[in-house]
């Protein structure tokens, strides 16, 4: 059986899941049972500085976004940082690391941004004995108001800043959660490098409102008849942050930062997908807020059993393995010319891919033959754009098939060449390389 | 043969009061909210739907369940009712495992289709509930038409050219409207006197009006009509049944199947039918499977529905045959009735002759015989169209000719539903002649 044991900048898990900090983090009672169940480690939900607990809304603090079955395809939140007491969070921290020493724990921390603060609180975690701190320089609502969260996440240099003095106060490895809600995430990763961090964990929440209630015109969730923008996550996210974590994971300035790769990860598939773009290990939220703590039995066994059958011994050889094949759309080979091809024997006549082609694409699929209902590619008009294979209810009746080198592109009528051509030396282009 | 030798067992009340209501409850239960919402994605809106393309009244199926799933009913109910304004009574009669279920592509993806009928039901029953009307009056033409019959394809023509601002007066032999709908099929498909609901919402848009033991050939001739109105409807059904022609036919307790039915369906009481402890069908269609299922729920004991032909050629779809089946029916294919058994002047069974098909394709009796001992026969081997005198308009296959506008023979008359050649002897058939039907009669007084 593949080994699962994870080391992510020297914090050591049983296996790469972790918790990320949220509401299932928040205290210890969620915690034993999410080690129970058999989490790797947790991210505890963010701390804040001594001093009266900060208060949440009593309206709701959760907003979903189904799909026709009730399945929760986005989330979102407006829920704050803890709003514990410092201390007791830290005796809890102590006593279930101590009584839990195989697991990692991780304490997410959100102070204000001035050095004392900071140097302040750095002590107090030291002394649980957790493994590690995450900085929440990502939380879009409600704390980005005070100056903190996403406030700091947004200016690469107080990244740069905090992550410094938090290395320069603490032994503790640091790792630098980065907000989505810039736009150049790769900015925000080079401060937290700069800074001296050990790693970064991306993506937090995305700016987000879920939808319009049509009777009262207030949006969902709302408080009184008011609403405010949510931390957006769950499945929907996950292609967003797939590809933040692949920008940081193949910048030259980053290369080799450690990625604890956040966002939509429901699934061991998912989870392979970021570990593959560069994420050494992951966290989960929403999955768990959706289904409960139980997930991760298949999280295990999927990421397992998948490494069986790819002869993977440990979760570091998936690690950026898909890194190199993320490239610039400029250096897209264009003389691979692909065709879209369907199997009428799988084919169930829906003709999806007909009307799709037809209104908004190429035209290049028909959709009769002798009079009667079939669906067929027509080579001389298709691009290969994909859009077909995309919609196709049935999964590879439709696939796209390259053409050889030699084969004629009836849609052009070129032979297809073999050699590789970029935009780069394109003839069209009049930016090109001589 | 020897004669079968046992007392006639006949009886009322063969069950509790619980009994009743749980054999008579809703074949096919409406869906909830949340699984009208998941049924509705699993359509994939197809192109062209082949379901709408397998409707008779062209329903816009994808179109109408897109609607579902974007939780606006009202919009759904009134796609469907635009097409077929008995929209309500298809979605729970329809056999729509041979109509738009059976050409649903998740049928090649997943062997099950998108449940159409419930959705649509869904949908129309939402409307219902809320009152919404969709359809009003124009301007009144001063026309007026004659419709003789008040079952499904009258009750669709009559809409029809009603919202075109025509005058319509029903005439109707029974004491009730609906046709079928009220006096035949299986009580659990129409709970809740949905037949009658369905009419009150369907007359609503007003100048429809009904009289009602008006009999054609005998209350009033098409001259009539054809003389007092500017055009006439005639959606006057099937209104004799088959014979066996065996001896004994007319024996008591061999009964017409739709005769019976009709009994139960305006029945208030389901105890006091007589029901037979041994009960026989014959037959193979959608009567003598509402049939034998119904006596079985009645609480006979042993209830034999034998069919002449095979399995595959029973005019029952598979879903029904199956239905049956597993309410405790049996089904006996390939045996035709020789002789209707007696005792002391009372039937007691009927002997078979078992059947084949022989090289040329023809039925022909095999020689072998089995008898069922039967304290009830039912007779559903088919209804036929028996022509009204003083009609004059041609015949086709027995029943009255008309074309593709629904025009019969005789100028300003036209005909739908059952009576009609080629029809499907379907209510959906039915809605989609009277709809036709009213449309070509528009176009004839307005043009």
């Amino acid at each position: 059986m593949a080994d699962l044991t994870s080391n992510f900048v020297g914090i050591q898990s049983p296996n790469p899941f972790w918790l990320a900090s949220a509401p299932p983090t928040d205290k210890a009672y969620n915690v034993v049972r999410a080690f129970e169940a058999g989490w790797g480690g947790v991210v505890w939900k963010t701390l804040g500085e001594e001093g009266p607990p900060l208060v949440n809304v009593n309206g709701p603090r959760y907003g979903a976004w189904h799909s026709g079955d009730r399945r929760v395809m986005g989330f979102n939140n407006i829920e704050l940082i803890t709003d514990r007491p410092l201390d007791l969070n830290i005796r809890e921290i102590t006593q279930v690391k101590k009584d839990w020493p195989d697991r990692a724990m991780i304490v997410s921390l959100m102070v204000p941004c001035n050095e004392a603060a900071w140097k302040d609180i750095l002590h107090k975690i030291e002394d649980t004995g957790a493994d590690g701190i995450e900085l929440n320089f990502g939380c879009p609502h409600g704390m980005s108001e005070r100056g903190m969260g996403a406030a700091v996440g947004q200016v690469p240099e107080y990244v740069e800043m905090v992550t410094r003095w938090c290395k320069q106060y603490s032994e503790m490895p640091v790792i630098v959660k980065l907000t989505p809600n810039i736009a150049d995430i790769r900015q925000s990763a080079r401060a937290a490098h700069k800074g001296g961090a050990d790693a970064v964990s991306m993506i937090n929440t995305i700016n987000s409102i879920i939808s319009v209630d049509l009777d009262t015109f207030s949006i969902n969730p709302s408080t009184g008849g008011k609403g405010t923008h949510g931390g957006y996550c769950g499945p929907a996210v996950k292609p967003i942050a797939l590809n933040m974590v692949a920008e940081v994971a193949r910048d030259e300035q980053t290369q080799g930062l450690p990625i604890s790769g956040i966002g939509g990860i429901s699934t061991w598939r998912d989870a392979v997908d970021f570990i593959a773009l560069g994420a050494g290990n992951v966290q989960v939220c929403t999955a768990a807020m959706t289904y409960g703590f139980k997930v991760v039995d298949d999280m295990i066994a999927g990421l397992s059993d998948f490494m069986d059958s790819k002869g993977i011994q440990s979760v570091d050889e998936i690690v950026g393995k898909a890194v190199k094949q993320v490239t610039d759309w400029r250096y897209l080979d264009l003389n691979t010319i692909v065709k879209a091809e369907i199997d009428q024997d799988s084919c169930i006549q829906c003709g999806r891919c007909h009307v799709v082609c037809e209104d908004t694409s190429h035209q290049a699929i028909s959709q009769m033959k002798g009079g009667q209902r079939h669906f067929e590619v027509l080579d001389e008009e298709c691009v290969g754009c994909n859009l077909c294979v995309s919609v196709c209810p049935v999964e590879n009746c439709i696939t796209l098939r390259e053409l050889s080198v030699g084969e004629v592109d009836a849609r052009t009528g070129k032979t297809v060449s073999g050699e590789y051509a970029n935009w780069t030396t394109h003839e069209n282009n009049t930016m090109r390389a001589s | 043969m020897g004669q079968i030798q046992t007392a006639v067992d006949i009886q009322t009340a063969r069950l509790n009061a619980d009994e009743y209501i749980k054999n008579f409850s809703d074949m096919h239960p409406p869906l909830g909210a949340t699984a009208a919402l998941v049924e509705a994605d699993r359509c994939y809106f197809c192109y062209d739907a082949p379901c709408t393309t397998s409707c008779p009244t062209g329903i816009d199926v994808a179109g109408f369940i897109r609607m579902i799933s974007t939780e606006n009913n009202i919009g759904a109910a009134r796609l469907i009712l635009e097409e077929n304004i008995l929209g309500g009574s298809c979605a729970r009669v329809c056999p729509t495992e041979t109509l738009c279920e059976q050409a649903c592509v998740r049928n090649d993806q997943d062997q099950r289709p998108v449940s159409i009928g419930l959705l649509q039901r869904h949908a129309v029953d939402a409307a219902m509930a809320a009152d919404k009307q969709f359809f009003g009056r124009a301007a009144d033409t001063g026309k007026r038409i004659a419709i003789v019959g008040a079952g499904p394809a009258s009750l669709s023509c009559a809409h029809g050219l009603a919202r075109k601002g025509h005058s319509v007066t029903i005439l109707e032999a029974c004491e009730k409207s609906g046709g079928l709908n009220e006096y035949g099929l299986a009580a659990y498909k129409m709970l809740d006197d949905f037949a009658s609901r369905e009419i009150e919402y369907i007359l609503a848009i007003g100048n429809i009006d009904i009289r009602y033991g008006q009999r054609l050939g005998v209350d009033f001739d098409l001259v009539n009509l054809q003389n007092d109105y500017d055009a006439v409807f005639l959606g006057i059904g099937l209104s004799a049944v088959n014979n066996l022609g065996l001896e004994n036919e007319g024996a008591k307790n061999v009964i017409n199947a739709v005769d019976y039915i009709a009994q139960l369906r305006q029945s208030n009481s389901l105890a006091d039918l007589p029901v037979g402890k041994r009960v026989v069908v014959i037959g193979g269609g959608m009567t003598a499977i509402d049939m034998a299922t119904q006596i079985r729920l009645l609480g006979a004991e042993e209830v034999t529905l034998v069919y002449r032909r095979e399995k595959e050629a029973m005019n029952a779809s598979e879903d029904e045959q199956k239905f049956t089946q597993v309410k405790g029916v049996t089904i006996r294919y390939n045996a035709k009735p020789h002789r209707i058994q007696t005792n002391e002047g009372q039937i007691c069974g009927v002997e078979f002759e078992s059947t084949k098909n022989n090289e040329g394709g023809r039925l022909e009796g095999t020689g072998a015989y089995f008898d069922l001992p039967a304290d009830m026969i039912f007779k559903a081997i088919g209804q036929v169209f028996e022509a009204p005198s003083n009609c004059g308009f041609e015949l086709d296959k027995g029943r009255i000719q008309v074309d593709a506008e629904r025009k019969t023979s005789v100028a300003g008359v036209w005909a739908g539903g059952d009576a009609v050649s080629d029809g499907e002897d379907l209510t959906v058939a039915a809605a989609q002649d009277g709809k036709l039907a009213a449309g070509s009669i528009h176009r004839y007084l307005c043009n």
